[in-house]
Formats: structure tokens, sequence, C-alpha cells
């Protein structure tokens, strides 16, 4: 069982913050950020070609940062791979010892940096999940039995702003049944919508992890509100980073709120008897550095760019 | 049908270099549909040839023009002028250009980029709707095909990627998912998908080339 895993089970805060692995050979700064999360979060979540942008691969800066002593979560998108490739790539972080992964369709191939390149999407998230599945039970997709069987945490995303709400939360079903034990959300700013979207997740029974992406300026906000789907930051925020002297601190404050305020939300969850529900999240902002493990209150340094966690029983 | 859309001239003329005489081959069905091979562009085409100093022999509108022995016939009339000819230059599908080199073993050049099986929406607009899986799954999807008509071909349900209901990958799309679920609960078939084993599609039913040979009937 990962440490992840054993956190989330007891029902305690998770942390995760994510990391990104360079373009090129260069690990130095993907290690650098790393450390400043020493300590301070349960897990690195390593993404895989994010945004369709060709890097070093998730698998490989996963061990690496396990060398190091930390416990990764190896994002795997099926973009680009078959499920040959996926299943093969599953047995290589088994033994390799990952066992966190988090399982994505991915981005599509026109929004990256190759947009002529094949999209394979042979499986997407749901299949993915069962293939991992399958093969913790010892048998592969074409139903072959394994010569040693790996063991895994898997993890899903779900997007809580889409519209209609209802759809999300009946894929994330649909991603329970076939393996999913844990979920990552897409960015949220606005704890109303939050609040809405649990009301629908709680019953499912399946630990979130709030998501949060630091704000850079106003200029952001407005820019995730009209490109990225299922994000929404709202007009308050956004005036608050528009309006202020010190981007960094005010941005600071605001990921605590959300937090504050989630947090608030959740833990109303043991009254209901759906047991407990606790926030942290890790960030970094230029030289700035925060731990929100405390909700803002230890600048003891915390960077990675965005996860929060949130768990739910 | 099948969706054509024309070479630029410059390249299709490219293609010709160092030849002289060219034979035409159109097509009555799909090609003329998308008007990049019926009778019309086939004589647009002459003419536009002839005014870059190209010598036209003559010219066929099959009917249609992916089918070997229709073509076999046909150039069998057009014997002389194909003769006199360098090459063929075929303005149908990719299809049709195969078939006419192996109707007559000419030389030829495709004169259009084949895109897509199409519906027709109207007079000119195409839509795919259908990628020819092989193994159709309408039944389970309100009629409505994710595999073809969302761009990742997710068959377990959307991505989080829509805005306003529109499609990531193009926003002219609406998300084909919020539509599948709109027309399940329109006809009361939502809880058949959410019952339904995980979707994986069998690539093994539709290996390229596919071929089919329909069984005779022995009675």
């Amino acid at each position: 069982m990962t440490s992840l895993q054993q956190v989330l089970a007891k029902g305690e805060f998770a942390v995760t913050a994510e990391v990104a692995p360079p373009k090129g050979t260069d690990t130095a700064e993907m290690m650098e950020n790393a450390e400043f999360l020493r300590g301070k979060v349960h897990a690195v979540n390593v993404t895989d070609q994010q945004s369709s942008v060709m890097r070093l691969g998730s698998l490989a800066s996963c061990r690496l940062l396990k060398e190091s002593g930390f416990e990764p979560v190896f994002q795997l998108t099926t973009r680009d791979r078959n499920r040959i490739a996926l299943q093969s790539d599953l047995l290589s972080a088994s033994v390799l010892g990952i066992e966190n992964v988090l399982c994505l369709t991915g981005d599509h191939i026109t929004l990256g940096d190759h947009p002529q390149a094949k999209p394979v999407f042979d499986l997407d998230s749901v299949s993915l999940l069962m293939a991992a599945k399958g093969l913790t039970g010892g048998t592969d997709m074409a139903g072959e039995l394994l010569e040693g069987t790996p063991a895994f945490h898997l993890g899903a995303v779900v997007t809580p702003g889409y519209e209609p709400m209802e759809l999300q939360l009946l894929k994330m079903e649909r991603k329970i049944k076939a393996g999913a034990q844990f979920f990552q959300t897409q960015a949220v700013y606005d704890p109303e919508l939050f609040r809405r979207f649990m009301g629908g997740a709680k019953e499912l029974g399946v630990p979130v992890l709030l998501g949060l992406v630091l704000l850079k300026s106003a200029g952001m906000a407005r820019y995730m509100n009209k490109h990225v789907a299922g994000v929404s930051v709202p007009d308050s925020i956004i005036d608050e980073m528009k309006k202020t002297d010190d981007k960094v601190a005010t941005s600071i404050k605001l990921a605590a709120r959300i937090i504050r305020q989630t947090r608030g939300d959740v833990s109303r969850g043991p009254s209901d008897g759906n047991g407990l529900g606790t926030v942290c999240a890790g960030y970094s902002h230029g030289s700035r550095h925060i731990d929100l493990t405390t909700e803002g209150k230890n600048n003891t340094g915390m960077p990675g760019n965005c996860d929060a966690g949130l768990q739910m029983n | 049908m099948i969706i054509t859309k024309a070479k630029p001239f410059a390249e299709m003329l490219q293609s010709l270099e160092g030849e002289e005489t060219v034979f035409l081959v159109g097509c009555a069905e799909c090609a003329t549909v998308c008007k990049t091979g019926g009778e019309e562009e086939v004589r647009q085409m002459k003419t536009s040839l002839e005014q870059e100093g190209k010598v036209v022999s003559g010219w066929v509108v099959l009917s249609p023009g992916c089918n070997l022995l229709e073509a076999k016939k046909e150039f069998r009339k057009a014997k002389e002028e194909i003769g006199q000819a360098d090459s063929l230059l075929v303005m149908s599908c990719g299809g049709g250009a195969q078939i006419a080199q192996e109707a007559n073993g000419k030389v030829v050049h495709p004169a259009n980029n084949t895109l897509f099986l199409g519906t027709v929406e109207r007079f000119g607009h195409f839509k795919e709707y259908c990628s020819m899986c092989g193994k159709c799954i309408l039944d389970l999807t309100g009629g409505i095909c994710p595999a073809t008509r969302c761009p990742k071909g997710l068959l377990n349900g959307p991505c989080g990627g829509a805005k306003d209901g529109k499609c990531e990958v193009n926003p002219d799309n609406d998300c084909v998912w919020i539509e599948i679920y709109d027309r399940l609960k329109e006809i009361g078939r939502l809880k058949g998908f959410l019952a339904s084993s995980v979707q994986v599609h069998d690539y093994s039913v539709n290996t390229n080339p596919s071929t089919l040979v329909l069984e005779r009937d022995k009675t």
C-alpha cells in the first residue's frame, strides 16, 4: 500500500503537488522544484506529456523522484500509446516500485507541439483503469495470465465545473466501477460550485483531491475562464487580483481561503455520517513559497505547481 | 459518401511535370456531389490544363469511379484517347485513382485528396458521422457515434474539456457526449448505457486492407 493510499484510507489530509518533467534531459530544475516539497507532501504528481507537449517521460521522472525519496504519482495518458504499450508501462512502473497511477485520456494532440502526430486513444481513461485493475488481478486485457502480479493505487480525474455536472458524476461513477480508487479534480476557485459537486460525489464513497492552480494575475484568471474548460474563476477573485499591489501575496491568500472554505464545507461531513474531510495544498510563486498545510499561516517553503488535496471518505 | 477536396492546382500541375498529354477521369457519384470530379469540374480542368500548355486527349466520367468493371468498360471505349496520353489524371477518391490504374496500367495522378466518409447536411455541407470502425455501437449511444464525433473517440463518456457545450478540440462542434447524454435521457435509455460494461474498441474486426466477398445464395 502506498503512503498516499494509507493517508487516504485513514481519512487524513492528503497533499500532492505537481512536478513537470523537462523538455530535454536536464532534470536539475525538476529535482530542485521537488526539493521544496520534501516533507510537505504525501506524493508528487508527475505529468505525462502535459498539454500534449513532448517531454521527458513521466515514468523515468517518477523513478528519479523515487530514488530521491519522494512518493510519485505516475500520470499515464492514453493519447500516445496503445493498450499493449500502456499495459507494458504499467508493468514497468510496478517493477520500478511505482504504484500510484493517475489514469487519464490526455489532451488532444492538436493542442500540443506535435499536431501532426497520430492520435492513438486506443483506450480511454475508463478502459485504462479497467486494464490496470485487471493487471492487479493477474491478467492482461487479452485474458492472459501474468507471471508476477503488480499492485496499484489507481486514480482518475474529474471536472467539477463541467456543465452538465451530472454527466461528470456519471463518468466518475463509471471510472470507479472500472477501478478508480481516488480522484483529483480540475482546478476549483468557487467553493460554492465545489460544495454542489461534492453533494453528488460524496455518495460515491471515493476520496477526492481538490485541484488548485495558483493565479499569477487577473489576466491569467480571465484567460482560464475563456479558454480552460471546466475552470471558472469568480469575478470577486479576479477583482482582488486586479486591485492588489502584491499579486503573489494575494494569490497565496486567495488559495488559502479557497482551501479554508472548502475544508469548512467538507468538515460538516462527519455530522451527516459521511466521514472526515480535510484540505491542504502546496504552491510555488517565484521565490516565495507557502505551506498551505496550515492554511497559509506558515511560510516554510512549499512549491510545486498546484495540487491540493481534499480527502473525503 | 466519400468526401474529396481538390488538390491545389499548382501541386497537381507539378505532378504532371514532364508529361505533355493527359486523359481525365471523373466520377459521377461522390466526386460529382463534392464538386471535385463531375462533368463540370472535368471540363473546367481540361480548360485549365490547356491554358497551361497541356494536351487533354479526352475524358470520361465513370459511374462510379471506384468500380473496376465499369472503368475497364469505359476505358476500352476511349482506348485511342487514352493511348495518346502520358498519364491519367483521376478526379475521384483515392479508391477511384487506384481502380483507374488497375483497369488500364497507365500512370495515374490523383487530382483530389480524400477526406472522410461524409453525410450530406445540405448542398456542399458534409459531416463525418461514421468512421467505418466495423463494430457499430449506435444502439448503446442513442444513435450518435462517439467513436467518430468525439475527436478522442471516447467510448465511455465525456472528457472534462467541453466549454459551454462545445468541444475543446474544435469549438465549432458541440460536445458529442453532451448530445448523447441528452438523447439517452430523452429516449429513456441512460440507465442502459450506465449499466453497460466498459466499452473497448476491437480493432481486429477491421484490419487494413479490408475485403468483403458476399456469400452467394446456394438455393
